[in-house]
């Protein structure tokens, strides 16, 4: 894993109006709502790493991967990749760029065109960026499709997404991916739809790939027992904003924010000795659209304090490459 | 709870031999076959396997909630020695709710967006009581809340109004609310986030201390079921291959399906550096292989698996070793005794 | 068959009855996907033998008919159905039954050409309409809503008056008509698909507009248009009759059957049914047939459009 920066992504911002009906508006005015399902924030990825994007519901991770590849605007924040400012280039040569940046849903099935064969939708990257003629197109599709366990590729070359099976739908999606030699992918919950067996499958692939093809991995995920198989790294997000992020031995040997301690708390174990003893946390996400002032989690914070209301507590190293966003003493 | 004290308990529930099929166009899915079981009073029982195993049909059959053309076509479920299959729809519909409640997956669809919080409750509560009076159901309904961890007042609510996680804790409370002695949970907290779900898992223990209930916990989730259950049943292509106790079934598993499932999910408290995989996907169950189901994609797999099904039994020695695995062939009863269907740990031709 | 099942060697042999062993056994075959798909796959297999039959008879007249239609010497006047004359005579001599049969020819032609021209309009509109939104969406709404909200008879009568007799017009004035129905439905999917993953997933490959317009969002908006199509058909049909039977149709000449209404009507009350009977049945019979086509599809398809 180098040092060097793939990504730089700083004070990104994503708002989405809210659309009122008749009597709020009258009720409460003029004043435009907003959800900040993204607020400000800042992080790099380095080449070569998995950065894991962990969080609840409404925490923005699924956002800020779309922002970072900019299939949605961001509101305001810049993008760096390569050095290059994403957010302030034309769209045209955004697409030139996105055979190097891919992305992986979490539905393969949704992610696929019902009419459009397996064969042609992983082969589209290519004809669209013009890579290579149509005789060089198919073999490598196929090559792909025998190197990443879609076997026999004659045959399934010709077959629909609905005649083949969860897993192999994924790594169709993966294939697509892949394609045009990316050296990035955002890879969003991609096995939250998977069978239990067949998340191991994926995962372990996408291990060996990221090893073959030299990948960088952005994995949002909520599970954080497959963020720690998985990652190198782990942020942790609460409604918009990153509250701690660090490597992942410090983070889980020594989780700082209250938020990551429970949510850790939280995942279950598959182990009956384990099983958890502590009282969980109470309550659940508020509002992205008013959210609480200060501190988003303090409501539910054991340790609050009354400052913990009055403005947002930055990101703070507590320990090397260990950050965390509460004003608690390590 | 302990082993030994299920072994003296009664059961709750009995299955028999269910079988439960589904006529599709080009054939028809054998969804469950001749799967048996107990759940005893008090315990909580996870149901666990992967999609299209069966299982939430299993769950589905027990309040014979069934979609046509699905249909149970053999066996029993006994409740308290009743069968239910055999039962006609009016003795069912007192079951339901009043004996044995339901939770679904997703509340927000199981919950009627048209009705109050209040309203619900005072339907189901008329439902099984209907001499009763207003007030006395609101207290009940409230009472249930306050154990639900539910302020009162939300009862004069919609669905809508609330969170997933009280939704989730409502339709609990309405599974409750008649005291029933089985709460059947099919994937109650898929939909919930992380910490919620952990709330309600201790919801669900808290109140089966309290009430002595037992509950059929169906998931996929392994941690869940690792969290709350005392034994375990593993499901796969329609048929149980394990049964046993919670530790020995995450500890030490006799079948190569349930080995493999333990393994591939990972942990959040360990340092895993490969996680086991499956290779394969599961049968056609419209023509099911011959013998054992798993015998395609068993890494232990013998001749004699693809030939014949071995049964549902107390594993005896392990094969080819001579060794005896810890729990001797003994009583037919799979209270505290392990079960599995594999042919390592049954020597073929005996009894 | 009995529906308790016992054992899985017994569901076998059920599963058995597989499309391929249809093919072997063709009665036995029918039978079972009867019953599997019911009454929509009968509807639909009557329709698709009554166009099949019309659109044979259509395309081979010569074949059929033992006369010309215009011939006023096949036979004697006003004849009753006889040996020889199976529909009877008109008032010219001419023989009913080479009129429906060669009538058949040119109100399918119109009703073809008409469909084809509206869906041609139609589809694309919706599709553009549907993706790019905005104001483009809202004008074009605005104008397939007026269209679709008149009458369908009274429209085309309007363009009918308008343009004249002739082939040609009156294809149009009944293309016209059916525009806004390709349009609310293509623009409907267009609207819905636009939303699908898989869009999505085709602009993060690099996809322009268009791309995704045509190769993602067209493929799987195709699909229930087919429906439509035969649906109207049948109203293409009708209109077009509706049209000559008063009189805004095509030039004498062209043998027609809503000519051969409103002709055999002044008749009728002499006692001669069968110069308007048999021209009736066949417009009725014609319609039915597409709209049974039609129908008996969308039943079919719609389990498969519901799985998507």
């Amino acid at each position: 894993m180098s040092k060097e920066a793939l990504f730089s992504v700083r004070s990104l911002v994503k708002e989405f109006p809210v659309q009122k009906n008749l009597i709020d508006l009258l009720l409460a005015g003029r004043k435009r709502s907003v959800v900040h399902a993204v607020d400000d924030i800042s992080f790099d990825i380095y080449k070569g790493e998995v950065l894991g994007l962990a969080g609840e519901s409404g925490s923005g991770k699924s956002t800020t991967g779309r922002l970072l590849l900019r299939l949605i605007e961001p509101t305001d924040g810049i993008i760096e990749y390569r050095g290059r400012n994403l957010t302030a280039i034309s769209s045209r040569e955004m697409e030139t760029l996105r055979a190097k940046l891919q992305i992986v849903f979490q539905d393969p099935n949704s992610s696929l065109s019902p009419r459009m064969s397996i064969g042609r939708a992983i082969g589209h990257p290519l004809r669209i960026h013009r890579m290579g003629n149509s005789g060089q197109r198919k073999d490598r599709v196929l090559e792909l499709m025998e190197k990443i366990g879609l076997t026999p590729a004659d045959f399934l070359y010709r077959k629909y997404p609905h005649q083949v099976s969860g897993g192999q739908a994924q790594r169709i999606v993966l294939a697509r991916a892949l394609v045009t030699g990316p050296e990035f992918i955002v890879a969003d919950e991609p096995i939250a739809m998977a069978d239990v067996s067949v998340r191991a499958l994926i995962l372990e692939l996408m291990k060996q790939l990221k090893g073959e093809f030299d990948l960088t991995y952005l994995f949002i995920t909520h599970d954080l027992a497959t963020a720690k198989y998985l990652c190198d790294r782990i942020a942790i997000m609460y409604l918009g904003r990153i509250v701690e992020i660090g490597s992942r031995d410090e983070l889980f040997s020594r989780p700082h924010h209250p938020y990551t301690q429970a949510l850790l708390e939280a995942v279950p174990v598959p182990d009956p000795v384990q099983r958890r003893t502590e009282e969980m946390v109470h309550g659940e996400i508020p509002s992205a659209i008013n959210p609480p002032a200060g501190c988003h989690f303090h409501p539910r914070c054991p340790h609050a304090m009354p400052r913990c209301s009055e403005g947002r507590p930055p990101l703070t190293e507590i320990a090397p490459r260990h950050f965390s966003a509460c004003v608690l003493d390590s | 709870m302990s082993e030994t004290m299920q072994q003296t308990a009664e059961p709750v529930l009995e299955i028999r031999n269910l079988s439960i099929d589904y006529p599709i166009s080009i054939g028809t899915v054998g969804a469950v076959e001749k799967v048996s079981f107990d759940l005893y009073k008090g315990e909580a029982l996870g149901l666990v396997g992967e999609s299209g195993c069966g299982k939430s049909t299993l769950g589905l059959s027990i309040l014979k909630l069934v979609r046509p053309p699905g249909k149970i076509t053999g066996g029993q479920i006994l409740y308290k020695g009743r069968d239910i299959v055999s039962m006609r729809d009016r003795q069912i519909l007192k079951l339901r709710g009043q004996n044995i409640a339901m939770a679904f997956q997703n509340p927000l669809t199981s919950l009627n967006p048209l009705f109050r919080i209040d309203r619900q409750f005072l339907e189901t509560i008329h439902q099984h009581e209907p001499g009763i009076n207003k007030s006395e159901a609101l207290k009940l309904a409230e009472a249930i809340l306050e154990e639900l961890g539910i302020e009162p007042s939300r009862l004069y609510e919609y669905p809508h109004q609330l969170s997933g996680g009280m939704r989730q804790r409502i339709m609990l409370g309405l599974g409750l609310i008649m005291n029933p002695d089985i709460i059947v949970a099919d994937e109650p907290t898929t939909s919930l986030d992380v910490i919620v779900e952990a709330g309600f898992i201790d919801l669900l223990n808290r109140l089966r201390g309290r009430y002595n209930l037992s509950i059929l916990l169906i998931t996929h989730n392994l941690g869940l079921v690792a969290e709350i259950a005392d034994r375990v049943a593993v499901m796969y292509a329609g048929k149980i291959v394990e049964i046993g106790g919670a530790d020995k079934i995450f500890h030490d598993p006799l079948h190569p399906y349930t080995y493999g499932l333990i393994n591939c999910v990972p942990n959040i408290r360990l340092d895993q550096e490969e996680l086991v995989t499956m290779p394969g996907n599961p049968p056609d169950l419209v023509n099911p292989p011959a013998g054992c189901r798993f015998s395609p994609r068993c890494p232990k797999v013998m001749d004699i698996c693809r030939v014949q099904e071995p049964e549902l039994k107390a594993p005896a020695a392990v094969q080819g070793t001579g060794q005896l695995s810890d729990q001797t062939s003994g009583a037919g009863s799979d209270t505290a005794r392990r079960v599995t269907a594999c042919w390592l740990y049954q020597v073929k031709g005996a009894e | 068959m009995s529906a308790e099942v016992k054992s899985s060697s017994e569901r076998n042999i059920r599963a058995r009855f597989s499309p391929a062993g249809i093919l072997g056994k063709p009665f036995r075959g029918l039978i079972l996907v009867s019953r599997k798909y019911g009454a929509e796959w009968w509807i639909m297999i009557a329709g698709a033998l009554i166009v099949s039959f019309m659109i044979i008879v259509a395309v081979f007249p010569a074949v059929f008919a033992p006369y010309g239609p215009l011939d006023q010497e096949a036979g004697g006047q006003l004849m009753p159905p006889q040996p020889g004359y199976p529909f009877g005579t008109d008032n010219l001599h001419r023989d009913v039954l080479s009129r429906v049969i060669f009538g058949a020819r040119t109100i399918l032609g119109v009703a073809f050409a008409a469909a084809i021209l509206s869906s041609a309009i139609g589809i694309p509109l919706g599709l553009l309409s549907g993706f790019v939104g905005g104001i483009l969406d809202r004008i074009l709404s605005l104008i397939m809503d007026s269209v679709y909200s008149f009458p369908g008879l009274i429209l085309a009568i309007a363009f009918a008056a308008m343009l004249g007799p002739g082939v040609v017009n009156i294809t149009l004035a009944v293309a016209v008509i059916y525009i806004p129905t390709y349009f609310r439905m293509v623009r409907g999917q267009t609207l819905s698909i636009r939303e699908e993953v898989y869009v999505e997933a085709a602009r993060a490959i690099g996809a322009r507009r268009w791309v995704i317009l045509l190769q993602y969002i067209f493929p799987n908006v195709i699909a229930s248009v087919v429906v439509i199509f035969s649906i109207n058909i049948a109203d293409a049909i009708l209109t077009e009759a509706a049209l000559s039977y008063i009189g805004l149709g095509l030039p004498a000449g062209i043998p027609d059957w809503g000519m051969d209404l409103s002709m055999g009507k002044k008749f009728l009350p002499s006692g001669t049914w069968w110069m308007i009977t048999f021209p009736g049945a066949a417009i009725s019979l014609l319609a039915l047939g597409f709209t049974m086509l039609g129908e008996g599809l969308a039943e079919i398809l719609n389990p498969r459009l519901l799985e998507r």
